[in-house]
C-alpha cells in the first residue's frame, strides 16, 4: 500500500484530533496536579475539557456534509456523521458543564480521571459514527464502553456503584460477544471488513438466495448486540441498575450521548451494509429492509410497552428515567421498522430533542435529588413553593418527554408517527400511542410531586450555577425544537438528507 | 379592527403578564385582575360577534401566517413519490357553527373567573392557570388548522389537570390523573387520524380538507376507520358512554369554577370536534352512521337520567345530568338535518349556560353548608329564598321547561331526529325527558323545600359578589328561550351551508 499519508484530507478528522489533543492534555495536567489540589477537585480538568470540546465543534463547524474517506476508506465523513457528532459533542459539552458543580467528597477524589474518561468516550462515538469498515467501529465501540463502565463504578466506595459498574461489565461482555459474532458472519460471508464493499457483496445476483439465511442471523446478531447501547430489549436489563448506580452526570451522559453514538452505529451498519440491498428472491426484487422490518418492529414494540409499564411503579426518579430512555429508545426504533423516506431526519430529529430534553431533566435531578438527599421521586415535592421558575421549567422538560405540543418531544414524535403512517405501519403507531398515554402517567407524576404535594421545606431552592445553566439550555433547545420545528428539520436535512439517500438506492422498496 | 381573532386568543396573556408581575401575597388584587382579565377577551369577542356577518356561511375574520415548512415526500397519482415544501399554517377564523360557541366561552370563562373569588388558596397560579386555559379554548373554536387545533387541545388537557389536581376536592389528584389519561388517549386518537387525513391528502388546513374529501376517491375502509377514530376520540370528550367514567370525577372534584368551565365549554368540544370532524369530513358517511350516533345518544340519555335519578349526592347527579343533556347533542346530530343540527348546537350552548349555573349554584350551597349530600340538605329555601328560587329556575331550564333555553334546544334537537328515518330512537328517547324531570325536581325540591334543619337556619342568602354569574346566566338563558333568533340567525347560513355537503 503506497500511499502519501501527507496528501491525505486529514482535516476531517480534525475534531477527533482536537478531542484526542485534549484528552493527552487532561492526562498531563492530572499527572502534574499536587495530591492537594487533586483533592480539592479543581476547575482547571473541566475549564480545560469544555475548551477542548469547543475547539472540536469549532472544527466540526468547518466542515460539510459532503462525502469524504480516509485511511483505506474505513473512516468516513458524509452528513449524518457530522450530525451525529455534533450530537456527541454537544451532549459531552452540557455533561461536562453540568459536572462543573461542587460534589462532594467520594466524587471529587476521582475527578481527574472522570473527564478524561467522559471525553475519551465521546471519542469513542465520534468514530463510531464515523466508521466504514467493522473494526474502526468496534474499536469506537470499545473505547466508549469501556470508558463507560469505569465512569459508572468511579464512586469507588459506594455499593450501588460498584454493583452498577459489575452489572455494566458483565453484560457489555456479553453484548459485545454477541455483536461479534454477528460481524464474525458478516466478514466470513463478504470477506472484508468494509462496509460498503459488503453491501456489493449481498447484491451479487444469487448471493442471497444462497446465503440469505446466514445473512439474516449476522443481522440479528448484531442488532441485539447493539440493542445493548441503545438499551432497547433485549439488552436492556443493565439500564435501571447502571442509572440508578451511576453518578447523576454519568447517567445523563449514558442516556443521551452513548445512546446516540449505538444508534449511530445501528444506522451504519443497517443501512451501508444491508438494508438497501435488493435480491431476486421468489420471483420478485425483495429488500432486506423490508425483509428485516419485522424483526426490529418487536423489538421496537416490546421496548416501548415493557419501558412504560415497567417506569410505572418506581419510585427512584434515575431508576425511573432509565425505563423512560429504554421507551424513548423503542420510539426511536419505529422509523426503521416503519422504513419510510424521512427515516434518518426522524431518528436525528428525536435524538436532538431528546438530547436537550434529557439533558435538562437530568440537570434538574442532579441539582435537587443533591440537594434533598434522596433520589425518590419525592425529593420534587413542593418544588413549585420553593422554586416556582424551576418547577416551570422542570414541567415544560417533562411535557416534552411525555410529547406534549410546542416542545421538541412533540415534533419527534409527530415526525415519527408521521413516517409510521406513510409506511402504514399502524399497529406500531397504535403501540405508540398508547404507550405514551401511560407515560403520562409517570412524568405527570412528578408534576403532581411539584405542584400538589406538600414538601418537607419550603425553603427556597437555591441550585449550582451548573445546573441552571444546562437547564436552561436544555428548556431553550426544547422550545426551538417546539416553536420552530420545520427550521430544525431544514438544518438537519442541509448537510444530509434521507432524501439523496434514497437517490443512491433508486428509492424503491 | 385587523387582528382580532389573534387578540381575542391573545389578550388572556396580558393578563398573565400582569400577574407574574404581582407578588403571591396579595391575594385580593391578584383576584380583582384575574377576573378583570378574562373580562377583556370577553369584550374583544361581543366586538367580534357585532362584527360578524350573519348571513354568510363562510370562515370571516381569517387570519393566515406561515408557521413552518415541512419537507415531504408527496406521492403522485401514480404513486411516485417528490419532495415538496409543505407549508403548515397558522389560520385563525370563525363561522356561524363557532362563533356563538366562542361567545359562550368568553361568557362562561369569564363568569368562572367572577365566581373564583372562592379560590383563597395559590390564587396566582390559579388565574395564570386559568387564562392559559382560556388560551387553549379559544383556539380550539376559531383554529382552522389541524395542527393547530391539536395544539390548543392539548394546552386545555394540561392546564385542566392541574386546575382539578391543585385547587379540586379531596380525591382531586385521581380526578386529575383520570382525566389526564382518559383525554390524553382520546386526543392521541385524534392525532392519529389528523397525520392519517395529512398523510393522504398533504395539508393540515380544515376548509381545504372539507373539500378535498368532499370529491375524493379515497379508499372507503380508510374513511370509515377515520370517521370512527375520530367518533371515539371526541366521544371521549363529550363524554359517550362507556368512556365517561373520568368526567364523574372531574365533576366531582373539581373546584366550582372549572366545574362550570368544564362541563360549560370543555365537553362541548366534544360535540363541536364530532360536528366539525366528524360530519364535517365525512359528510356522505355520516347517513350511513347516524343510527350509530343515536344509538349512542339514546344510551347516554337514557344511562345517564336512570343513574341521576338515584345519585345521593348533587354534583354526582349533575354529573350524570350532564351525560344524559350530552345524549341530546348526539341525537341532533344523528338527526343530520336543520333541526337537529340546530337544536345540537342550542343544546351545547343551552347546556353550557344552565350547567355553569346549577353548579355555581351548588357550589354556593356547598359553599355555606360543605355539604353537597342531598339527604343533609333540605328546606334551604326558608335560610336562603333567592338561592333556592335561582336552583329551582336552573333546574327549571335543564329540564327543557318552555321559555327557557333548555325547551327550545331539546324540543329542536328531538324534533329533528323524529323528522329523520330514526324516530324510534326519538321516541324512546322522550322517556328520558320525563326521568329529567323527575330527577331534577326530586332533587330540587328535597334540598330546597320541606323541613330545615336546624343547623341551616342561619345561612346567608345569595351576596353581591355572587350576583353576577347568577344574574347574567339566568338571564342567558331567559334570553334564548324567549328570543331564540339570536343565537338561530347567526348559524342559519353556515347549517344550511352545511346541510348541502351531506349525502351522497
Amino acid at each position: 500500500m503506497n500511499m502519501d499519508f501527507t496528501q491525505l484530507p486529514w482535516s476531517i478528522m480534525m475534531p477527533e484530533i482536537i478531542l484526542l489533543g485534549t484528552i493527552l492534555i487532561l492526562l498531563l495536567a492530572e499527572l502534574t496536579r499536587y495530591r492537594g489540589e487533586r483533592e480539592k477537585g479543581d476547575v482547571l480538568l473541566p475549564i480545560l475539557s469544555l475548551l477542548g470540546l469547543m475547539i472540536a465543534m469549532f472544527s466540526l463547524w468547518t466542515l460539510t456534509g459532503k462525502v469524504d474517506q480516509i485511511l483505506n476508506d474505513s473512516f468516513r465523513l458524509d452528513g449524518f456523521a457530522l450530525l451525529f457528532k455534533w450530537i456527541i459533542l454537544g451532549g459531552t459539552f452540557l455533561v461536562v458543564l453540568l459536572s462543573m458543580q461542587d460534589g462532594n467528597g467520594e466524587d471529587a477524589k476521582s475527578r481527574g480521571e472522570y473527564y478524561i474518561l467522559l471525553l475519551t468516550a465521546a471519542l469513542g462515538g465520534m468514530f463510531m459514527a464515523s466508521s466504514g469498515d467493522l473494526i474502526t467501529l468496534f474499536v469506537g465501540l470499545e473505547l466508549l464502553s469501556v470508558s463507560s463502565y469505569i465512569m459508572v463504578g468511579l464512586r469507588k466506595r459506594n455499593i450501588q456503584s460498584n454493583e452498577a459498574s459489575f452489572k455494566y461489565v458483565v453484560n457489555g461482555g456479553i453484548a459485545t460477544a454477541t455483536f461479534l459474532f454477528g460481524a464474525s458472519y458478516l466478514y466470513g460471508l463478504s470477506g472484508t471488513t468494509n462496509l460498503f464493499q459488503m453491501a456489493q457483496q449481498f447484491a451479487q445476483p444469487g448471493f442471497m438466495n444462497s446465503f440469505g439465511t446466514l445473512v439474516y442471523a449476522a443481522f440479528f446478531f448484531v442488532v441485539v448486540g447493539l440493542s445493548f447501547k441503545i438499551s432497547t430489549v433485549p439488552f436492556h436489563m443493565w439500564a435501571p441498575d447502571v442509572y440508578q448506580g451511576a453518578p447523576t452526570t454519568v447517567t445523563a451522559f449514558l442516556s443521551v450521548v452513548s445512546k446516540a453514538a449505538g444508534f449511530a452505529m445501528l444506522i451504519r451498519i443497517f443501512f451501508t451494509s444491508f438494508a438497501w440491498v435488493s435480491y431476486q428472491g421468489g420471483g420478485t426484487t425483495r429488500v432486506i429492509l423490508h425483509d428485516a422490518a419485522i424483526y426490529l418492529a418487536i423489538l421496537s414494540a416490546l421496548s416501548m410497552i415493557l419501558g412504560n409499564i415497567m417506569a410505572l411503579r418506581q419510585i427512584n426518579v434515575k431508576r425511573m428515567m432509565a425505563y423512560s430512555a429504554i421507551a424513548h429508545a423503542g420510539y426511536i426504533l419505529v422509523p426503521f421498522a416503519a422504513y419510510n423516506n424521512l427515516m434518518i431526519d426522524q431518528v436525528i430529529f428525536y435524538l436532538f430533542a431528546y438530547l436537550f430534553t434529557n439533558l435538562g431533566v437530568f440537570a434538574l435531578i442532579d441539582g435537587v435529588t443533591r440537594e434533598r438527599g434522596t433520589e425518590e421521586i419525592r425529593a420534587f415535592a413542593g418544588l413549585y413553593h420553593r422554586s416556582p421558575f424551576t418547577a416551570l421549567a422542570m414541567t415544560i422538560l417533562l411535557l416534552s418527554l411525555a410529547g406534549f405540543p410546542i416542545t421538541a418531544g412533540f415534533s419527534g414524535k409527530l415526525y415519527i408517527l408521521l413516517g409510521a403512517i406513510q409506511n402504514g405501519n399502524l399497529w406500531l403507531a397504535s403501540i405508540l400511542i398508547v404507550t405514551s398515554v401511560i407515560a403520562y402517567y409517570y412524568y405527570f407524576g412528578i408534576i403532581r410531586q411539584m405542584y400538589m404535594r406538600p414538601g418537607q421545606t419550603e425553603a427556597p431552592l437555591r441550585l449550582p450555577t451548573a445546573v441552571l445553566a444546562v437547564m436552561t439550555i436544555g428548556l431553550i433547545g426544547t422550545l426551538i425544537g417546539g416553536f420552530f420545528p420545520g427550521q430544525v428539520l431544514q438544518w438537519i436535512q442541509d448537510p444530509f438528507s434521507s432524501n439523496s439517500l434514497f437517490q443512491i438506492f433508486d428509492g424503491k422498496f | 379592527m385587523p387582528y382580532l381573532l389573534t387578540s381575542i386568543l391573545l389578550s388572556p396573556l396580558l393578563g398573565i403578564l400582569i400577574l407574574s408581575f404581582i407578588p403571591k401575597e396579595k391575594g385580593g388584587l391578584l383576584q380583582r385582575i384575574g377576573i378583570l382579565s378574562a373580562l377583556l377577551p370577553l369584550l374583544l369577542t361581543i366586538l367580534l360577534f357585532a362584527g360578524f356577518d350573519i348571513h354568510s356561511a363562510e370562515n370571516q375574520f381569517t387570519e393566515n401566517a406561515e408557521w413552518f415548512t415541512l419537507t415531504y415526500p408527496v406521492a403522485d397519482a401514480g404513486g411516485q413519490l417528490s419532495w415538496q415544501s409543505l407549508p403548515i399554517q397558522y389560520t385563525l377564523a370563525v363561522d356561524g357553527i363557532s362563533m356563538p360557541l366562542l361567545l359562550m366561552t368568553a361568557i362562561v370563562g369569564f363568569l368562572a373567573a367572577a365566581a373564583s373569588y372562592q379560590v383563597r388558596r395559590r390564587v396566582k397560579e390559579y388565574f395564570l392557570l386559568f387564562l392559559a386555559l382560556e388560551i387553549g379554548m379559544f383556539g380550539v373554536f376559531m383554529a382552522q388548522n389541524l395542527l393547530l387545533f391539536f395544539i390548543f387541545f392539548e394546552v386545555t388537557l394540561v392546564t385542566t389537570f392541574l386546575l382539578v389536581g391543585i385547587w379540586g376536592f379531596t380525591n382531586r389528584e385521581k380526578a386529575a390523573n383520570s382525566f389526564l389519561l382518559y383525554n390524553g388517549l382520546g386526543s392521541l386518537i385524534m392525532l392519529v387520524a389528523f397525520l392519517l387525513l395529512f398523510n393522504q391528502l398533504y395539508t393540515f388546513d380544515m376548509p381545504t380538507i372539507r373539500d378535498h374529501l368532499a370529491g375524493t376517491t379515497m379508499n372507503e375502509g380508510l374513511r370509515a376507520g377515520l370517521f370512527f377514530a375520530i367518533l371515539v376520540a371526541f366521544g371521549i370528550k363529550l363524554p359517550i358512554f362507556p368512556f365517561h367514567s373520568w368526567m364523574l370525577k372531574v365533576h366531582v372534584e373539581a373546584p366550582v369554577p372549572i366545574v362550570m368551565i368544564h362541563s360549560g365549554v370543555l365537553l362541548k368540544m366534544g360535540a363541536y370536534g364530532l360536528l366539525r370532524f366528524g360530519i364535517g369530513f365525512f359528510p356522505d358517511l355520516a347517513p350511513r352512521f347516524a343510527w350509530v350516533l343515536a344509538l349512542l345518544g339514546l344510551v347516554n340519555i337514557l344511562y345517564g337520567a336512570i343513574i341521576a335519578f338515584v345519585q345521593r349526592d348533587l354534583k354526582r347527579m349533575m354529573a350524570f345530568s350532564s351525560i344524559s343533556h350530552m345524549g341530546v347533542v348526539l341525537f341532533g346530530l344523528a338527526a343530520l338535518n336543520a333541526e337537529g343540527i340546530q337544536g345540537s348546537i342550542f343544546q351545547m350552548i343551552s347546556h353550557g349556560f344552565i350547567s355553569a349555573l346549577l353548579f355555581f349554584m351548588i357550589g354556593v350551597i356547598y359553599e355555606r353548608t360543605g355539604t353537597s349530600n342531598i339527604d343533609e340538605l333540605g328546606g334551604l329555601a326558608r335560610s336562603m329564598p333567592f338561592a333556592g328560587g335561582v336552583f329551582l329556575t336552573a333546574a327549571m331550564a335543564s329540564l327543557g321547561l318552555p321559555l327557557l333555553s333548555g325547551f327550545i334546544s331539546e324540543f329542536q334537537a328531538f324534533l329533528g331526529l323524529f323528522l329523520s328515518d330514526l324516530k324510534a330512537y326519538a321516541a324512546v328517547g322522550t322517556l328520558g325527558l320525563i326521568l329529567t324531570a323527575a330527577y331534577m325536581l326530586r332533587t330540587v325540591l328535597r334540598t330546597t323545600f320541606g323541613p330545615i334543619p336546624e343547623r341551616w337556619k342561619g345561612l346567608n342568602d345569595v351576596e353581591t359578589k355572587e350576583l353576577i354569574p347568577i344574574a347574567a346566566l339566568l338571564a342567558l338563558i331567559l334570553l334564548i328561550g324567549i328570543y331564540p333568533a339570536a343565537l338561530s340567525d347567526p348559524l342559519q347560513a353556515t347549517i344550511t351551508d352545511f346541510l348541502g355537503r351531506i349525502g351522497g
